[in-house]
């Protein structure tokens, strides 16, 4: 058993509200990422899938618990003591525009990790050194070398998000953190982004956290899924078994919600009551219970744990959907 | 008004907008009809002109530099060319429409129910009471759970779900014989989103409202439309009855854009098969079939224009079916 590259342990986060309220954003989120492994975060918005990528990447400070880091606690390390470890870990963010300064040039962009961080002898980067990463990051994301020169505005928004992948790879990271990559991107560049995710991984053995509301392309490019509800796991284990096979009721009816470009007779969506509640004051016990097609009075009262089931797919319900396991 | 006759019958729709002195086609010759309880689903990726397409019927693009030829006749009248006073007594009466956004379409300083009324006694001279009443009915009927006291709530103080509820409520109001829904669920949560997409089915049998449903997802599509139209660079691509296009699209584009959509069901591909480069910008679009530079079936044929013509209960833009070669049935994976 190797050990995991990332391991978070209890992380919680809260914010204060004014009035005295508490939103928990995380609430004792426990998860481990094994190298070279793609681990899927999906969720509704307000799950707290954004807020866990950001207190893994140390954007966001937590309010309690633990992240280990290729064998090193890193949520208590200080701005400095962090820099060194910023190269490791590198993201990618939804809107691929905002990501980008429109007054600088593709190449300086890019440019900007190598130039502040020093390389692996612990020396300053020539230019020419700079130069010939660049050309390799360009050929990496399959764009051409002319597009160094160009500013943001020119690209398309597929193209821009590559710009971005090449500018996270710059530092050859161990980690990558995406948050909904794909997102804002129309289904057939949607395609091409996923599958340049995973040619990358593959190509240079990346680790990645995956972060995206859309079950389908999580489906195609984790390995392993958590899917978060209300600031928690409810469900963890491997893609195949999450998807297929689900414990968790939230997890299923997730699952049964995704339209399908499918024309199926006779059956339509199943139907969940309501919205999700409010983070400030979510429901006692099971928080999906209010939701839940399956829920009995145990449910209100008592918060199940995030269990095992089998192997390594664990669900935190008191009732399982067992028969589908 | 002719029992036969279609809602809405749009032909040769053209919305052209003026740039350094030339008109660039945004819209180019689109043709389509919606009848009477129809849900038609106008399919399409950014920039290919199925929100144009819409706000051209609504009489929304009212600007000197835009130049709308064609015609959109809506239970026999010409919508091109009607004067914005008439366009009034149609719109939110006749025809209603729903945005993306139901944050930016309610204003944020009137309560929702305000705002409902008002819409409510715009069009009918109904008192304030009364126009409350029904206000608080059509709320309920959207599965708002509360109606009277989430009327006397502010657009903030609601959830992006319960927004576009009430936002349908106000479209609802006057009862209108056709409902525009511009990507009405693509702000909201999938759970939401079922329930959203389950109104709109249930419109045609509770209100008897016709449905434009403008979407760039084919799930969606699925799940709700009768009709299809995929539009492609200002274009039809192609038209037709869902159940027959999602069995076996006859555009290489329509199948191209199945395919992209990673499956969740079934095994999982290695790659998923992707469309290479970005749909043409309109001053770039080739004088022949906008889709070739990306088409795995371009040939010499596709430097003409290919016409819409008719394929099975379909009409396709493309020389394939003519040329005696169409695409084959989709493989779908079966789901137990």
């Amino acid at each position: 058993m190797s050990t995991p590259l990332l391991r978070a342990i209890d992380l919680c986060k809260e914010y204060r509200l004014p009035r005295g309220q508490t939103l928990r954003a995380l609430d004792n989120v426990s998860l481990e990422v094994m190298p070279g492994e793609v681990l899927g975060l999906v969720g509704e918005s307000g799950c707290g899938k954004s807020t866990l990528g950001r207190c893994l990447l140390r954007l966001t400070d937590l309010s309690s618990g633990a992240i280990i880091f290729d064998g090193q606690e890193i949520s208590s390390l200080g701005e400095r003591a962090m820099r060194p470890l910023r190269r490791q870990i590198q993201m990618v963010f939804q809107d691929s525009y905002a990501s980008l300064n429109p007054r600088r040039r593709i190449g300086d962009l890019i440019a900007e990790p190598l130039r502040v961080h020093p390389d692996e002898n612990g020396q300053k980067r020539s230019r020419a050194a700079i130069d010939a990463r660049l050309a390799e990051l360009m050929e990496l994301v399959s764009l051409p070398a002319s597009a160094l020169a160009r500013y943001p505005h020119e690209f398309s928004g597929g193209q821009r998000q590559r710009i971005n992948i090449a500018r996270a790879l710059a530092l050859s990271p161990q980690l990558v953190v995406a948050d909904e990559p794909v997102s804002a991107l129309d289904v057939s560049v949607q395609a091409q982004i996923v599958n340049l995710f995973t040619d990358l991984r593959e190509r240079l053995g990346l680790t990645y956290v995956f972060i995206a509301h859309d079950l389908a392309v999580v489906r195609q490019i984790s390995t392993r899924v958590a899917v978060m509800y209300l600031g928690a796991i409810v469900e963890l284990g491997e893609t195949d078994a999450v998807l297929h096979k689900p414990a968790h009721p939230y997890t299923a009816a997730l699952i049964a919600a995704v339209p399908e470009p499918v024309i199926r007779h006779g059956t339509s969506l199943t139907l969940l009551r309501g919205d999700i509640p409010s983070p400030i004051s979510p429901p006692s016990g099971c928080r999906f219970h209010t939701r839940c097609p399956k829920a009995e009075a145990r449910c209100s009262a008592e918060a199940p744990e995030l269990r095992p089931l089998q192997n390594d797919h664990a669900a935190a319900c008191h009732f399982p959907l067992m028969d589908s396991l | 008004m002719r029992a036969e006759a279609p809602l809405l019958e749009v032909h040769d729709l053209s919305v052209s907008f003026r740039s350094r002195g030339r008109y660039i086609p945004i819209v180019e010759k689109v043709s389509f009809s919606v009848g009477s309880r129809e849900i038609l689903g106008i399919v399409g990726e950014s920039g290919s002109g199925k929100s144009v397409t819409a706000m051209a019927i609504m009489g929304l693009i009212d600007a000197p530099d835009v130049k709308i030829t064609g015609s959109a006749r809506f239970r026999g009248q010409e919508l091109v060319g009607l004067p914005q006073k008439a366009f009034r007594h149609l719109r939110g009466r006749d025809i209603a429409m729903i945005f993306q956004d139901p944050m930016t379409a309610f204003t944020p300083v009137y309560t929702i129910g305000w705002q409902i009324d008002e819409q409510i006694r715009a069009h009918e001279a109904l008192s304030k009471t009364g126009a409350r009443a029904r206000t608080v009915q059509l709320l309920g009927d959207m599965g708002v759970p509360d109606p009277e006291r989430t009327a006397n709530r502010y657009p903030h103080q609601l959830s992006g779900g319960l927004r576009q509820r009430a936002m349908i409520a106000m479209a609802l109001s006057c009862n209108p014989v056709m409902l525009i829904a511009d990507e009405p669920t693509t702000a909201l949560d999938v759970t939401v989103q079922a329930q959203i997409l389950d109104l709109l089915r249930n419109l045609r049998h509770n209100y008897g409202s016709s449905v434009l449903l403008i979407t760039h997802d084919m799930g969606v599509v699925a799940e709700t439309c009768d009709n299809v139209m995929v539009l492609y660079s200002g274009r039809v691509a192609e038209r037709g009855p869902g159940e027959a296009i999602f069995a076996q699209p006859a555009h290489p584009y329509t199948a191209a854009l199945l395919d992209s959509i990673p499956p969740l069901t079934g095994p999982r591909p290695a790659r998923l098969p992707s469309i290479a480069g970005s749909p043409p910008a309109p001053l770039e679009r080739p004088s022949g079939c906008a889709f070739a530079p990306r088409c795995h079936y371009a040939h010499e044929s596709c430097v003409m224009l290919p016409p819409l013509i008719s394929y099975g209960s379909q009409d396709v833009a493309c020389v394939l079916p003519v040329e005696g070669r169409p695409l084959p049935p989709r493989v779908v994976a079966d789901v137990a």
